[in-house]
């Protein structure tokens, strides 16, 4: 048996269920007497209604119960942004069920609950709901404002007085978003004696649900217990508390059975947070070298019908990370935060820096371009050099202060493992099949980390056996394997011998979940002092006994033995040990990604010849992990470059209804990328020194391949996706 | 996503089947591969009151050549088509169509019947059949009947076949061996239904004129489109790359494909223009290397 620590790249602890297909995910798990949930969802993306007439519906074969919202408690409490809050997003808030009012196609007007969901789809055809459209709005610039917010530093005045050139543009970002392969799903039971809630398929964050199903129940907290499965992927939309966690609970206490929900594709597509859909209106002042002077941006974030759980976070996200790895004398940012009739908004993979990223570092080539100068040029002449760099901005409550980092340093290396100037040479060839080729840049930084505190336990039995409890979750990224191998490593039994139990409010008494690149830097922080806290009791304890130093001590399965002298030892006891880590502080990777492509003028095709990332996470704990983190993130990315758009039409109705029109990228789209993975500046703020690394393939996709697409087309391109009649019209332009 | 409820058969014979649809007619529904049906009933964008599942029918799932002519029975799947090293070498613009058509996963269940009754202007091996002028075997109590592609290709999703017509066979006939062949298409993704695309097959004469052309577009209109016009131009003269430009500008002339959230008209002409040009390129370039 190895140690398998860190830095090492063992299998990974939870595929071997995974790859045999013996996985228990929402849909595979059963409980006696179950029956099943159906949403009714609204057909109009606004309207108003006074009268829900269930009475065929409820005579139908096999129906249970419908619940409207005059059944819900309070007609329904709203569902509370659980971050970045604004007080005056309250009164946007979305309720479980609508009452006399719906607002985008696929919201919530009733639940029905049937012996089977066949049964329940049969009922609802027998529903009839006195819908009267209202107006629909969906342009973001005529949206009802949910929050605003302005951030300024420095003299944006002077700077843009003193420019000799300023740059204006306008950039748009289309809504798309996580689409996990797993759609939602719950089962939830009420122990009518014990009085009691279990619910099982949460993902991400259970014990922040927890308090938020207890709050909208009125209950306390210790009668709810939630427990999260396998999980076919999150990306920042699967986990949050939607209408269905508290309707699914809520119908089950009000039958006395077991109710599933087991969400399909169709409902998914409307119903599950959407995102990325941004106006930007920005301007770049800078001297006639490519100093940057200044750095304006007004925009708009289309949230959808209802503020959700995120609150501000995604507009918040992007006024902050718009400045990115350069030293700006003067920024001003300012978003307005909109209500349309489309689907209510969350976070999805690399929230916020996705489409900031798009738009920093397409009109930085936009001011190459203008003032003809390199573009790789351009960028290093404005990194910041020191560190720790307070942005002056603020994400939620935390300052957006830049840990560490080493910009040139990591652009060196890139452009040298990526063969960049080969690339130049491969641009410069004319491509056999009348091709365009071009190449583009972006650079990027990400923010990983807090909810500032987490929680760890280790418990040892005296056979050796070893269990983390963890308050982070899994949503198949691997930390089951990347905390094994942080208690390995500080616990000094083997990897082998490691299991890392999570989500289960019942095992784990407290834990912020997994997201926002958070799980291996806060939970992999707090792994590692229960870690360290154990194995020093355990020699300590050993070393009473033995009467030697505890530095002269080996720590085994077999037992802990004196150095040189394996007959003085004494057996493992049982021991668990608890800690918590707290940290306020952002983590900040870095990266570059390199794009080379061929356009297809004649279909609009965007072929990707060479794609590569350079990432600085301070430290990899599992390279493998990481590589494979940023290969499906680039995945995701290349989707929403290319291919990924929630379309509406004028009366709201969603126009990418199914797989069938929202277009995810399929193994045949995604070529295989190259890596440079460094640990050039690990995070002083926390002990591992790691940043987490679950984002940045996704980050800078939309500015790497949009920079080449304009390169190769000599034109400028400041809207996504990269459609091909896009990219007709913009080669014909 | 679940149907709405529905009666089920599942005849062992074709005289079963067409005794079923003689009797339940609108009522019922043929279920083949079900790769089109199946989804539809499950968003109850269709809701058959009975499938008459034909599947277990082993006559209809052969594949026989009979006087150089190919039969396809309307039970054959589209990896069959697929694998047949005599339909490649003899054949081979439907060998190069089929594989366009989804995933192998769908080609594994999809049958050639199910393409050609479902009558998606987007489906490949309609496209191919009308370049081919296959013929279209069809039974019910009332009698045969046998269709040209463009008898029985009416408009979106509709064909001539009667409620109580089962679709049984296919039948292309002989290729003279120097025709040049391609299927060229592009869809945003691999496996997707094509924005556009061109299937030509050409003939060259020893002095290089072309003495026979089929050209024949996908995703062009309510139906497959045989590029007619195109076609006189092409014929009798020599297919150089002026000829080639000429005639595929003459393809989309009149054209009128659908707008849709992947495409609007204006650039699905483009694409059918710039599809034409590239099928008949790569034909010819075979074409020529057969005749020499
Ligand atoms: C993800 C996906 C991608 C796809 N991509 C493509 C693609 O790129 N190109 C393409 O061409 N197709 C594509 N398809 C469709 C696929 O090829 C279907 O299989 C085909 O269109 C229908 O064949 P089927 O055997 O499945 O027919 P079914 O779905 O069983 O039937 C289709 C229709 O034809 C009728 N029918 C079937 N057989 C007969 C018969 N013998 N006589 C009378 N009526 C009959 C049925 O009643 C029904 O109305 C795709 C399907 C999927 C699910």
């Amino acid at each position: 048996m190895e140690l398998h620590g860190i830095g090492a790249s063992p299998l990974r602890k939870e595929d071997w269920p995974l790859l045999r297909g013996e996985g228990t995910f929402i849909a595979d798990f059963k409980r006696p007497g179950m029956v099943h949930a159906l949403v009714v969802r609204s057909p109009f993306a606004h309207a108003r209604f006074r009268h829900i007439d269930g009475s065929a519906a409820l005579q139908a074969r096999g129906v249970i119960d419908l619940i409207t919202a005059a059944e819900l408690p309070d007609r329904g409490r709203p569902i509370p942004t659980r971050m970045f809050k604004d007080e005056a997003a309250n009164r946007f808030l979305q309720k479980p069920l609508a009452d006399g009012e719906v607002r985008y196609s696929g919201e919530p007007v009733a639940l029905l609950i049937a012996e089977s969901r066949y049964l329940a789809e049969d009922a609802a055809e027998l529903l009839s709901i006195d819908y009267e459209p209202l107006e629909v709005v969906l342009d973001p610039d005529a949206g009802t404002v949910a929050g605003h917010l302005v951030v300024e530093r420095g003299n944006i005045e002077a700077a843009f007085a003193q420019a000799d050139e300023v740059i204006k543009e306008e950039f748009r970002i289309q809504r798309h978003a996580a689409t996990p392969l797993e759609t939602r799903g719950l089962v939830a039971e009420f122990d009518a004696g014990a009085q009691t809630l279990t619910v099982w398929g949460a993902a991400k964050i259970p014990h922040v649900n927890r308090r938020i199903l207890a709050q909208l129940l009125g209950w306390e907290e210790s009668r709810i217990r939630l427990v999260e499965l396998h999980v076919g992927g999150g990306f920042g939309a699967r986990g949050e508390f939607y209408p269905e966690d508290f309707l699914i609970p809520f119908g089950a206490m009000r039958v006395g059975r077991p109710v599933a929900w087991i969400e399909d594709r169709e409902e998914s597509l409307r119903a599950m947070n959407h995102s990325r859909e941004q106006v930007h209106r920005v301007e770049l002042a800078l001297k006639a070298d490519g100093t940057f002077l200044g750095l304006k941006d007004t925009f708009v974030n289309n949230t959808g019908a209802y503020v959700r759980t995120h609150g501000m976070t995604v507009p918040g996200l992007s006024i902050s990370m718009l400045p990115g790895p350069y030293a700006w004398p003067a920024y001003r940012g300012e978003y307005h935060s909109v209500l349309t009739n489309k689907t209510p908004c969350g976070t999805y993979r690399s929230p916020g820096r996705f489409e900031v990223n798009f738009v920093r570092e397409r009109l930085i080539d936009i001011a190459a371009n203008r003032l003809g100068i390199d573009k790789v040029e351009i960028r290093r002449r404005n990194f910041i050099h020191e560190f720790p760099h307070d942005t002056g901005t603020l994400f939620d409550e935390h300052p957006v202060v830049y840990d560490s980092g080493d910009y040139s340093l990591l652009l060196d290396k890139a452009l040298e493992a990526f063969d960049y100037s080969g690339l130049k040479r491969w641009r410069a060839q004319r491509s056999p099949d009348g091709f365009k080729r071009g190449l583009g840049i972006a650079f990027f930084v990400e923010k990983a980390g807090p909810a500032e505190r987490e929680y760890a336990r280790v418990e040892l039995t005296d056979s050796g056996d070893v269990t983390v409890y963890t308050g982070t979750v899994s949503l198949g990224q691997g930390m089951e394997t990347t905390l094994a191998q942080v208690c390995s490593t500080h616990l000094g039994l083997p990897f082998e011998r490691v299991t890392v139990k999570h989500g289960d409010t019942a095992v784990i008494p407290e834990g912020m979940g997994s997201f926002g690149s958070r799980a291996a830097m806060m939970g992999g922080a707090a792994v590692m002092g229960a870690a360290v806290k154990l194995r020093r009791r355990l020699l300590e304890r050993a070393a009473e006994e033995l009467e030697a130093a505890p530095d002269d001590l080996v720590l085994t399965v077999d037992g802990i033995a004196v150095r040189g002298a394996p007959s003085r030892s004494v057996p493992l006891p049982s021991m668990s040990v608890e800690d918590r880590f707290v940290c306020e502080l952002l983590g900040f990777p870095y990266g570059i990604h390199v794009a080379a492509v061929e356009v297809d003028t004649g279909t609009g095709a965007v072929g990707v010849h060479r794609y590569a990332v350079a990432y600085d996470i301070g430290r990899a704990i599992n390279p493998v992990i990481v590589r494979g983190q940023i290969a499906g993130g680039f995945a995701q990315g290349l989707g929403g470059v290319l291919l990924e758009e929630f379309a509406f039409d004028a009366n709201g109705q969603p126009l990418a209804a199914s797989f069938m029109d929202y277009l995810l990228p399929t193994s045949e789209e995604v070529p295989d990328i190259d890596m440079l993975i460094t640990e050039d500046a690990p995070s002083p703020h926390n002990p591992l020194g790691v940043k987490g690394a679950g984002e940045g393939g996704t980050a800078a996709v939309g500015g790497a391949i949009a920079n080449a697409v304009a390169d190769a087309l000599g034109v400028e391109v400041t809207q996504l996706p990269l459609s091909p009649k896009r990219i007709t019209e913009l080669a014909s332009a | 996503m679940k149907p709405a409820p529905f009666d089920y058969d599942d005849p062992r014979s074709v005289d079963e089947a067409i005794g079923l649809l003689a009797r339940y007619g609108d009522e019922c529904k043929v279920l083949a591969g079900g790769q089109s049906l199946v989804p539809l009933m499950n968003f109850r964008l269709a809701r058959p009151g009975r499938l008459v599942d034909i599947n277990g029918i082993e006559s209809l799932g052969q594949v026989k050549v009979e006087n150089g002519r190919l039969l396809l029975g309307a039970m054959v799947r589209h990896a069959q088509v697929e694998r047949s090293n005599d339909i490649a070498a003899r054949w081979p613009l439907l060998h190069d169509a089929i594989v366009w058509v989804g995933h192998s996963q769908i080609r594994n269940r999809g049958t050639v019947g199910g393409s050609v009754a479902h009558a998606d202007p987007a489906a490949e091996l309609p496209c191919a059949l009308a370049a081919l002028d296959a013929k279209f075997h069809v039974l019910s109590r009332r009698g045969p009947r046998v269709l040209r592609w463009d008898q029985i290709f009416v408009s979106e999703f509709t064909t001539s076949l009667a409620p109580d017509e089962l679709l049984t066979a296919i039948e292309v006939p002989p290729q003279d061996p120097s025709t040049g062949v391609a299927f060229v298409e592009f869809a945003r993704r691999h496996g997707d239904f094509a924005l556009g695309g061109a299937a030509v097959s050409i003939t060259l004469a020893r002095n290089g004129t072309c003495s026979d052309v089929a050209v024949a577009l996908l995703s062009a209109g309510p139906r497959p489109v045989r590029a007619e016009e195109a076609e006189r131009r092409l014929k009798g003269g020599q297919v150089d790359e002026a000829a080639i430009k000429q005639a595929s500008a003459a393809a989309v002339q009149g054209l009128h494909p659908t707008s849709d959230l992947h495409g609007s008209r204006e650039y699905r002409v483009k694409l059918l223009q710039v599809m034409t040009e590239r099928a008949l390129t790569k034909a010819v370039h075979l074409a020529t290397r057969r005749a020499a």
